[in-house]
């Protein structure tokens, strides 16, 4: 029989904001332990959560980005389980009116388009990091209140792979909307797998298997790697599978029981009585909305359609935004857009990231490339002299035809002297000239090779070909 | 004497400079010296904080400071035992939280300190405030001024005792399901429980979020709309407080009751009230009458519900609060091989037994299988007893009812009939459930032994100045409130 994998995700994702979810301590990786902390994150008596109106925010710009529906009504929960970097021994979330709901990603696989349906994402507070050392624990509550946000997808992933890019674009999107930093080695991005598997053709879920916080990409692929194959196995062998949630074994590779359905936690979620039920009007709606983002994946799209750029041209100018920008100022009304598109990623992105600069920094308008490329297409210069008329551009501005000017970079086309030049080089080369007479053709490039040095570079090579062929022809 | 003096009185004589704000402060330690071995209303006092915040006060009035700007300025006050203030215990008068000290100033400590207040003390209460007698304490029982073989109410019991003793001239405490109207009641004082969202919650610590309230106990109605002045209003720092107006309390009083519509919940005149406590009702409602106000008989038919009602969101609500009392961060630990058994050790040493009841209570009826039939169905119910008070409001201006069942019992009495406690709170109850204001005042006494009689007045949403008029009107046609326990 042939099995299929059906495996949902739930992305922990840290929000990019100032200060932590409750109170006004500093959300901030790296800090000395308990440093950025409170009486409110701390969980003292007495203490009440009062919510950060930018987390508000980025929770309803998530639920745009991910085309979700963002609900009139919201509200937090508690989650109420013991453990030490639980401070209050519960954690406020959202339970059955989470900020948004409802929405999908779509994202490249293999050869194709996929669409992973959005369950929801709410809203909730990280918790503290428990260490562990030779005599005892400690608990470092820095990360305790962080603003953290759960995205929920529907089980519409089949494979590792499919999931390891899905976990790439969701990345790649909340970057891009100013969601999260989401940098993996400060652990702001954790995942908790679920994996069930069926025959396939058929629609009923299998018994399902979670596997709790994973906190790489490559870790999610390797361990759905070893946990669907191990499920098949089991139910080819005759066994039968247990509802529980594992653990992933990074070292040895495989994944081991945690705790099994018996010992699942009751959350004993309850309505968080310290705070108001969200209510967003349309006003803040509107704020929020103005805030959406281009998606990376419309963004490439439009960028191959439009400007008709080749797929991985596109990428740079989604993965680099202000370059992107740049080209679309350049662009727009130009005849000859690849040829733009490859000013701007080959030699415009290699010279700011040599000298550590931004879009932003340059001394020329986005007009002096398309400039620049049409003299070139013109045959005013060569494209050598291209090169040269870009590094005055980059360095000291102006524009490229007074640069040609300045530098006296124009080609040479008039027949006069080229000619002269192409005798002289026919005259103190008798050999190549003797072999394209017999026909090798490509002897021919020698000959223009010593008419362009003696041009210095100002020689229009089209015309010194053409010259020469008629006068060894001649 | 100088502890015999109402707040106002007190203020009146530091405004003259009659006295000092370091005499009166001396007046209440000399006097705690003198009764509280008897009374046990005081947990713990930090004397020299004490005379130094009031001769900081007086200093203050030397440099021209004014009770018209600063309505508390030099007056001692205590706070029940769960108040968070700056380097202060805060037991909420249980083992648990060890030597904890708060590391910051609440809300309301910061308001009180603004408006003058002298901050003194801790008193006692019933542990984390379940409780209705002071008994639930784990540091020992108050006693009842009137009373010693008697009880204080609860759970604010110690903030009663403390003001009745005249060992202070106000006292702060918190009303969840009458902690501060019933052991007003009992003790013979005013006590105001605002409504919900009118005082910040935050730096109290939490038992039932939902119904927990700030408000004060003092010896009459004046006193009571000065401090609910210096403490009401928005604070950014809980989400629940309600930014609503402030109004001048105490410049509001001295009306009387003409055209005034008062309600007589039918529901709450049951069968099995004592009969000298049903004299005195009846007596102050036929007061009110002569002093020009209507009376008109209300239905209030949720009523029988109001107490299963609360021990179901009071208990929900606190098994998460008190969850935070693990021994991992603050407070007492005992420690375990494990943080399960540290758990286990902490909480099993460290809570009492109605404390351990009601986190187990709580815990039920939140469980997955029991929600629904317990917790949502309670905030059902809750809904409802909330929309009795919205209709008998639409007819009437306030509801007036006996504040208590019945006078102070003895101690013992009760403890081991949980239901029987439950059941002082009978009145009281709903007033926290539909989050509006009420007000316990002396009504009478009974005869022997003589124990003060509480008349409550319930009245509409952020309608203090109301109700405090009301209750004004009433306390100035009669005597009660100038009685005074004999120690």
């Amino acid at each position: 029989m042939e099995y299929e994998a059906v495996i949902g995700l739930e992305t922990h994702c840290q929000l990019k904001t100032k200060s932590k979810m409750f109170c006004g301590c500093a959300n901030e990786f790296g800090a000395e332990p308990n440093t950025n902390v409170c009486p409110v994150c701390l969980g003292m008596p007495g203490v009440l959560p009062v919510p950060n109106e930018r987390a508000l925010q980025l929770t309803a710009l998530t639920g745009y980005l991910l085309n979700c529906e963002v609900p009139s009504f919201a509200k937090f929960d508690r989650k109420n389980y013991f453990y030490p970097d639980v401070c209050k021994d519960y954690q406020i979330t959202q339970y059955d009116f989470p900020s948004t709901t409802t929405g999908h990603v779509d994202f490249e696989f293999g050869d194709g388009l996929e669409r992973v349906r959005i369950t929801r994402a709410h809203l909730e507070e990280d918790v503290g990091k428990n260490n562990h050392f030779e005599q005892h624990s400690g608990v470092d509550f820095n990360r305790a209140g962080v603003p953290l946000l759960e995205i929920v997808s529907e089980p519409d992933l089949r494979s590792a792979d499919m999931a390891y890019d899905y976990l790439n674009a969701l990345k790649d999107i909340l970057i891009y909307g100013g969601i999260s930093d989401c940098d993996m080695e400060k652990g702001m991005v954790r995942c908790d797998v679920n994996i069930s598997v069926r025959p396939k053709g058929t629609e009923e879920l299998g018994v399902k298997v979670e596997i709790k916080n994973m906190n790489t990409f490559s870790g999610v692929r390797r361990a759905i790697n070893y946990e669907v194959p191990r499920q098949i196995e089991t139910l080819e062998s005759g066994g039968t599978l247990v509802q529980e949630t594992r653990r992933w074994n990074d070292v040895a590779g495989i994944t081991e029981t945690m705790r099994t359905k018996e010992h699942a936690h009751d959350y004993r979620y309850f309505p968080e009585p310290d705070l108001m039920p969200l209510r967003p009007d349309e006003a803040w709606l509107a704020a929020v909305r103005s805030q959406v983002v281009e998606l990376p994946l419309v963004r490439k799209q439009r960028f191959v359609i439009d400007y008709g750029i080749p797929a991985q041209d596109a990428d740079v100018f989604v993965g680099n935004v202000p370059l992107g920008g740049f080209f679309e100022q350049a662009v727009k009304g130009a005849a000859n857009p690849k040829a733009i598109a490859n000013w701007v990623i080959n030699n415009l992105q290699a010279r700011l990231t040599e000298t550590g600069s931004t879009v932003d920094d340059l001394k020329f308008e986005p007009s002096a490339i398309v400039e620049l490329v049409a003299i070139i297409d013109a045959g005013t210069i060569s494209s050598t002299g291209g090169q040269e008329v870009f590094a005055e551009l980059f360095e000291d501005g102006g524009s490229p035809a007074a640069i040609v000017e300045a530098k006296g970079l124009a080609q040479v086309s008039d027949s006069g002297e080229l000619e002269q030049w192409c005798r002289e080089a026919i005259d103190a080369n008798p050999g190549p000239a003797d072999d394209f007479r017999n026909g090798k053709e490509n002897a021919i490039n020698f000959l223009k090779g010593q008419v362009m040095k003696a041009s210095r570079g100002k020689a229009n090579p089209q015309v010194v070909g053409e010259t020469l062929a008629k006068l060894l022809k001649g | 004497m100088l502890h015999e003096l109402t707040l106002s009185a007190l203020t009146a004589k530091l405004a003259a400079g009659e006295v000092s704000a370091r005499e009166a402060m001396l007046a209440c330690l000399d006097r705690i010296d003198a009764v509280d071995g008897q009374v046990n209303a005081f947990m713990s006092l930090d004397r020299d904080d004490a005379l130094g915040q009031a001769e900081a006060a007086d200093a203050a009035l030397a440099n021209g400071s004014t009770h018209a700007a600063q309505p508390l300025l030099g007056v001692p006050v205590s706070l029940k035992d769960l108040f968070c203030a700056k380097g202060q215990p805060a037991n909420c008068s249980s083992k648990i939280l060890g030597d904890f000290r708060s590391p910051y100033d609440g809300t309301v400590v910061r308001k009180l300190r603004d408006a003058g207040a002298v901050l003194f003390g801790r008193v006692n209460m019933d542990e984390f405030a379940m409780g209705s007698s002071t008994e639930n304490s784990a540091f020992g029982r108050s006693h009842n001024p009137w009373d010693l073989e008697r009880v204080p109410g609860g759970s604010s019991g110690g903030c009663a005792a403390s003001v009745a003793a005249q060992e202070c001239f106000a006292s702060i405490g918190t009303d969840t399901g009458g902690s501060i109207r019933q052991p007003a009641a009992l003790c013979g004082c005013v006590g105001l429980k605002p409504t919900y969202g009118r005082v910040s919650r935050y730096g109290v610590g939490a038992v039932a979020s939902s119904l927990d309230q700030v408000g004060p106990l003092a010896r009459d109605v004046r006193d009571s709309a000065t401090l609910l002045g210096a403490m009401a209003g928005h604070d950014p720092r809980d989400s629940t407080s309600v930014p609503t107006e402030v109004p001048d309390y105490a410049a509001g009083l001295g009306g009387d009751l003409k055209g005034i519509k008062l309600g007589l919940p039918r529901e709450y005149l049951i069968d099995g009230i004592d009969p000298e406590v049903r004299a005195a009702f009846d007596a102050a409602v036929k007061q009110c009458e002569a002093l020009g106000a209507e009376i008109h008989e209300v239905s209030m038919p949720h009523t029988e519900y109001g107490v299963a009602t609360y021990y179901i969101v009071a208990t929900a609500e606190a098994s998460a609060n008190l969850a935070r009392f693990d021994g991992i961060r603050y407070g007492e630990r005992v420690d375990g091989d494990d943080p399960f058994s540290l758990y286990c050790n902490t909480r099993g040493r460290g809570f009492g037994e109605e404390v351990k009841r009601r986190i187990i209570l709580g815990t039920y009826v939140l469980s997955s299988g029991y929600y629904d039939a317990y917790y949502l169905r309670a905030q059902k119910v809750r809904t409802l007893i909330k929309r009795d008070f919205e209709q008998a409001f639409e007819t009437v201006d306030a509801l007036i009812t006996p504040t208590v069942p019945a006078p102070a019992f003895k101690a013992g009495e009760k403890m081991d009939d949980p239901l029987q406690m439950y059941l002082s709170d009978i009145f009281t109850i709903s007033c926290n459930l539909a989050g509006t204001c009420g007000i316990s005042l002396p009504c009478g006494f009974t005869s022997d032994p003589k124990l003060p009689i509480g008349l409550q007045l319930l009245g509409k949403p952020f309608g203090e100045s109301e109700l405090l008029q009301i209750a004004h009107a009433y306390e100035q046609a009669t005597p009660w409130h100038t009685e005074r326990a004999a120690l």
